[in-house]
């Protein structure tokens, strides 16, 4: 029996809220400005509570069991930040509050640009991106009017390699600026060569930047990586870096001494402010020195007190905070400052962490990683498994595999991840990166046991033998989920997107 | 660390399995010269610290839990049923990502798919999808969709002035990279001034309902001369005004979109919100962000998935017309929890305490000395009080009176000195308006 | 991997359309290898009729499950006619690329462009070596 539509619990006169009663006159309503019907559901309290659990039980989530997502970076959402964003002085705070009245808000804020600022070698921090597509664009943005105010406007190309993201190089069109492919070399890496030419001739005059992901979404750390900044630079272009694989770098190493100019962070996937099934994110953006004026705003500046006197107890002075608009700010992208819950479970996240701590993340986010990889081995094809010059390479957070077999030709990486779910798990990120056909991205992150992995590592190497075997059975999986494989033509066909009974008159 | 479970038993072996005999060789790719910094942070803090840490920046702010507030401009504090957060806090929402894997996601994608309908039935549009990041954004993915619809041939875009002055800043600065005019938040916003503006390179006209004044306008002959001059209109809708109001898909609106946050959404120091986005089903492909649609499964069985995905910027990459991804997807929850809870006539309900405890607000002002509101025009849960003083100074007399007083008009519109935005919802007593009232006179 | 029906008598281009000519009209298509790739046709998109094409102008877009793909005219003309049942049954190109499923029909002045595309054998000389 699927969860019915909560519409169809509703029954004419039902409610499922107690509000109060008026306690002031009644004043006359406008009669020609008012709505008919409005046609939501009628419901009970507990109808809706149950209706919402059952619904929740439908999912699978990081709670429930191991989520090897990869690029996602599924990591335990700690309880108590989730307590904290509920307390009264930050879930009711209102966000035009005067800076007097919100000091505390403030200097979270503050600490935690100074802190990301810290962990990635950059100047300044802004908050304010909702989500890290949106910290893309602010970057991009950034170099766009940098490159304007140098007066070069005609640098307009961005370097994006093949392995990209898709948010990259749909960022740099929205910014109105021209993308430009980069292929990899046989090793996944950046191929140097082509890099080289891009960055040659006529087109070097026009190129902006370069966007690049670091680990690689191919898991692997670059080799090259000072080259290729050091060639992009050369020619005038500044180098972005999508921050998505952050969990791999803390206390390994600062993407500003790297020599880049500009990243965003995603703050629900290395600092584990949770997805919430899609969101709200937070994508924060570090610049160094060139780009600090162009942040979008507001950020929060700390005002050292006029007179550095102690207060009249002999503590230090009492800091003040206050919001700041970048003098060539790029503008405000949002109607307020960024997600502010996602910031202070960020700010609590790193607290209970310290730098020290952090370090701990990354090595056993790669451990783990690295550990998963190895027990795959043999039973999986492990693309880019060498450099260029056919030495061993160890992964980064993350590793892809190829979901195919040579004597399994009916079988894609889609049946080996709906036949995961047949074994309890997550299924990895299907079909990317795009440079690896029948592409499983694999990301196990560091808070998952050894015994955990060994059982997923079981279940791929189970499946891999059942690819030749019983090849239906992945065909046919999942069978043990709520639902089977879906018709996803007819939903795009025949477009049904709101129930029935929400339009007028229903 | 608590969140990190290896023991050094399984440290060693896991290393050993990979055949290295330290964690620093995992890293040898990364330049030497830069590996290993250490990271200038505070130490690291038990969970208990860790609260206790929270909890005194908590208390070091004035929030609507402790003051009487009367401050919304675009941001409200009103009741949240508290089964909304005990939904919210099921582990299987919000630890789940997007729902790419729909055989195990059909929690997720049926509860948008429940949101979107409810957003439908709202504004009277045919489909909404799974949310933007706040209403600002989605105003500027609207005039994304705008621009598309004309081709791209139609380049300016008529902002009113009573539109939420940041929500204008955000479309400026989504579309500063493009070759197109964004006009119309200069002068008096009235809705004639709007209608000279318009001529055949117009690709949308963009009003507020209500307005950022809190009024409600009739918008039914704006609608028509838009169409005529062939653009759309789009409507940035307060979704709680459309419990007593008309909708804009009534009217005529293309587009409606706007700031969830007053359905069940804390305040939260501004975010996450909950950006929505509804469309009239003509333009419905032309959406950005995600969808979702009911289907079949292999048996047969009704079921949800993702849907319209290529318009995506996973597959689409540098032809997409908008970068998102991650979208607010949990605050839609709860605005479904908070509707399925409200339903047709508890919503009507808190639509109507906003209103009279607004208007019974308004008028005890009005009779003030030295304020005065104009009650000419109606009005839903804000109204602008003009006051003898400037907004600052009366704020901080309220303060002192444990009052949160309204947003400073003179910020951003010049012209209005003096000029405070006040805002009463439901939360707000027949004795916290007298308080307010009282007050208010004691600072004329 | 299939092998893909070309028809003998029409025209190829390499971003898989078909073009047939009859007297000064064109119409188009994708190619049964087109459809085959896209798999799943959920939506086909038009500019509309009296749109004036130029050699490589974008005519619409095609819609799968799974993918987004421009269509492009290889002749310069007037679309003087689009195949408005696929809008509402895009189905149709996968099961009948050639016949049902042609999508827009062009008055062209200039019947040499269609020499520069490709023959059937050709064509498919093409697809199979992709």
């Amino acid at each position: 029996m699927p969860e019915p539509i909560i519409y169809d619990l509703s029954a004419p006169g039902r409610s499922g809220v107690n509000l109060p009663a008026s306690d002031v006159p009644p004043a006359p309503l406008p009669d020609e400005l008012l709505r008919g019907d409005l046609p939501l559901p009628e419901v009970g309290e507990l109808q809706v509570v149950r209706h919402f659990v059952r619904l929740s039980q439908l999912n699978y989530a990081i709670d429930t069991g191991l989520y090897p997502l990869g690029s996602c970076t599924m990591k335990y959402n700690p309880k108590v930040n989730e307590d904290a964003a509920r307390l009264p002085g930050l879930a009711q705070l209102h966000p035009l509050a005067d800076p007097e009245n919100c000091q505390g808000a403030l200097m979270l804020m503050h600490e935690l640009q100074s802190w990301l600022g810290e962990i990635s070698g950059f100047d300044a921090v802004s908050l304010t991106p909702a989500a890290g597509a949106q910290g893309e664009f602010a970057g991009i943005l950034m170099i766009r009017q940098y490159h304007i105010d140098r007066g070069e406007p005609q640098r307009d190309i961005i370097l994006v390699p093949d392995s990209a993201h898709g948010t990259n190089p749909a960022t740099v069109t929205m910014a109105g600026l021209r993308v430009q492919q980069l292929p990899a070399n046989v090793a996944g890496e950046v191929d140097l060569a082509a890099l080289g030419e891009a960055c040659s001739g006529e087109n070097a005059e026009h190129i902006a930047g370069m966007m690049m992901t670091m680990p690689s979404t191919l898991g692997l750390f670059e080799p090259n990586i000072a080259q290729v900044i050091e060639l992009v630079q050369s020619v005038g272009g500044l180098m972005y870096m999508d921050g998505a694989n952050m969990n791999a770098l803390m206390a390994v190493v600062k993407p500003g001494e790297l020599g880049f100019d500009c990243m965003h962070y995603n703050l629900h996937k290395t600092f584990s402010t949770p997805h919430g099934g899609g969101g709200p994110g937070s994508g924060a953006v570090g610049v160094n020195a060139k780009l600090r004026d162009y942040l979008p705003g507001p950020v929060v500046r700390r005002d050292q007190p006029l007179d550095d006197a102690p207060a009249d107890n002999g503590d230090a002075p009492v800091p003040r905070y206050d919001w700041h608009m970048p003098p060539k700010s790029i503008g405000r992208l949002k109607a307020f400052a960024g997600n502010f819950g996602m910031h202070l479970r960020a700010y609590a996240y790193i607290r209970a962490y310290g730098g020290e701590g952090l370090r701990q993340v990354t090595r056993y986010a790669v451990l783990n990683a690295n550990y998963l990889r190895e027990k795959l081995r043999g039973e999986f094809t492990l693309p880019y498994d060498q450099t260029a010059e056919g030495a061993r390479r160890y992964c980064g957070h993350e590793f892809v595999v190829r979901g195919a077999f040579d004597d399994a030709p009916d079988i894609h990486a889609l049946d080996i991840s709906k036949r995961l779910i047949d074994y309890g798990f997550h299924p990895p990120t299907n079909y990317f990166p795009l440079i690896v056909p029948e592409a499983l991205l694999i990301e196990p992150t560091e808070t998952e046991t050894k015994d955990d992995l060994d059982k997923l590592a079981e279940a791929l190497r189970s499946i891999a033998k059942e690819a030749r075997a019983e090849p239906q059975l992945l065909h046919d999986a999942p069978t043990t989920a709520p639902v089977r494989r879906l018709d996803e033509a007819k939903a795009a066909r025949q477009l049904h997107l709101c129930c029935p009974s929400a339009r007028p008159g229903a | 660390m608590s969140y990190i479970p290896h023991t050094e038993a399984e440290t060693q072996s896991m290393l050993a399995q990979i055949g290295v005999t330290s964690f620093a060789e995992l890293f040898d790719a990364v330049p030497a010269g830069r590996r290993f910094p250490s990271l200038d942070l505070p130490p690291a803090m038990s969970e208990m610290e860790v609260a206790a840490e929270m909890l005194a920046i908590s208390e070091a702010n004035d929030h609507a839990g402790d003051f009487t507030i009367f401050r919304g401009a675009g941001a409200y504090h009103h009741f949240i049923p508290s089964v909304v957060n005990h939904m919210l806090l099921r582990g299987e929402f919000y630890t789940a990502y997007t729902p790419y894997q729909p055989e195990i996601s059909q929690g997720t994608l049926q509860a948008t798919y429940e949101y979107q309908s409810m957003m439908c039935a709202l504004t009277g549009m045919d489909a909404a999808n799974a949310s933007h990041y706040d209403g600002a954004t989605s105003l500027a993915e609207a005039v994304t969709v705008a621009l598309e619809v004309s081709r791209n041939r139609r380049k300016k875009v008529i902002l009113s002035h009573a539109i939420h002055p940041q929500y204008r800043e955000v479309v400026r600065t989504y579309h500063q990279g493009k070759d197109i005019r964004i006009i119309g938040d200069r002068g008096r916003g009235e809705l004639v001034d709007l209608i000279e503006m318009l001529d055949s390179n117009t690709a949308m006209v963009a009003v507020q309902y209500p307005n950022f004044f809190g009024q409600v306008e009739d918008l039914r002959k704006l609608a028509d001369t838009v169409h005529a001059s062939g653009g759309l209109l789009v409507v940035v809708a307060n979704p709680l005004a459309l419990s007593l109001f008309t909708p804009p898909g009534e009217f005529g609106a293309d587009i409606v979109v706007g700031e969830g946050q007053p359905l069940g959404i804390p305040l939260t120091f501004g975010g996450p919100y909950l950006g929505y986005f509804a469309i009239k089903q003509r333009h419905v492909r032309k959406i950005a962000g995600r969808i979702i649609g009911e289907t079949v499964d292999a048996d047969g069985k009704r079921a949800y998935v993702m849907t319209l995905r290529p318009r995506e910027q996973d597959i689409k990459r540098e032809r997409a017309t908008s970068n998102i991804c991650t979208n607010q997807g949990l605050m839609a929850l709860a605005a479904a929890a908070y509707l399925s809870l409200m339903g047709k006539n508890g919503l009507r309900q808190v639509g109507e305490l906003n209103y009279h405890k607004a208007h019974y607000a308004a008028a005890q002002i009005d009779r003030l000395d030295g304020y005065s509101v104009d009650m000419t025009k109606p009005f839903f849960n804000e109204f602008v009080v003009a006051c003898p003083r400037p907004v600052a100074e009366i704020n901080a007399g309220l303060l002192e009176a444990g009052v949160i007083g309204g947003y400073d008009l003179a910020q951003h519109y010049y012209h209005l000195p003096n000029h405070m935005l006040l805002c009463v919802t439901e939360c707000n007593t027949r004795a916290e308006i007298d308080r307010l009232v009282d007050s208010l006179e004691g600072l004329c | 991997m299939g092998q893909w029906n070309a028809p003998d008598g029409l025209r190829y281009a390499k971003s898989d359309e078909w073009f047939a000519l009859n007297g000064n009209v064109v119409s188009i298509g994708i190619t049964d290898y087109a459809q085959d790739q896209l798999n799943d046709i959920v939506y086909v998109e038009y500019r509309d009729a009296g749109t004036e094409l130029l050699v490589g102008d974008s005519f619409g877009e095609v819609e799968s499950v799974k993918a987004a793909s421009e269509l492009y005219s290889a002749v310069s003309g007037e679309i003087i006619e689009v195949n408005m049942q696929l809008e509402e049954a895009p189905e149709v190109v996968n099961a009948d690329p050639y016949g049902a499923g042609w999508m827009i029909k062009v008055r062209i002045a200039d019947a040499s462009q269609l020499d520069a595309l490709m023959d059937a054998a050709a064509y498919i000389a093409y697809c199979e070596s992709r």
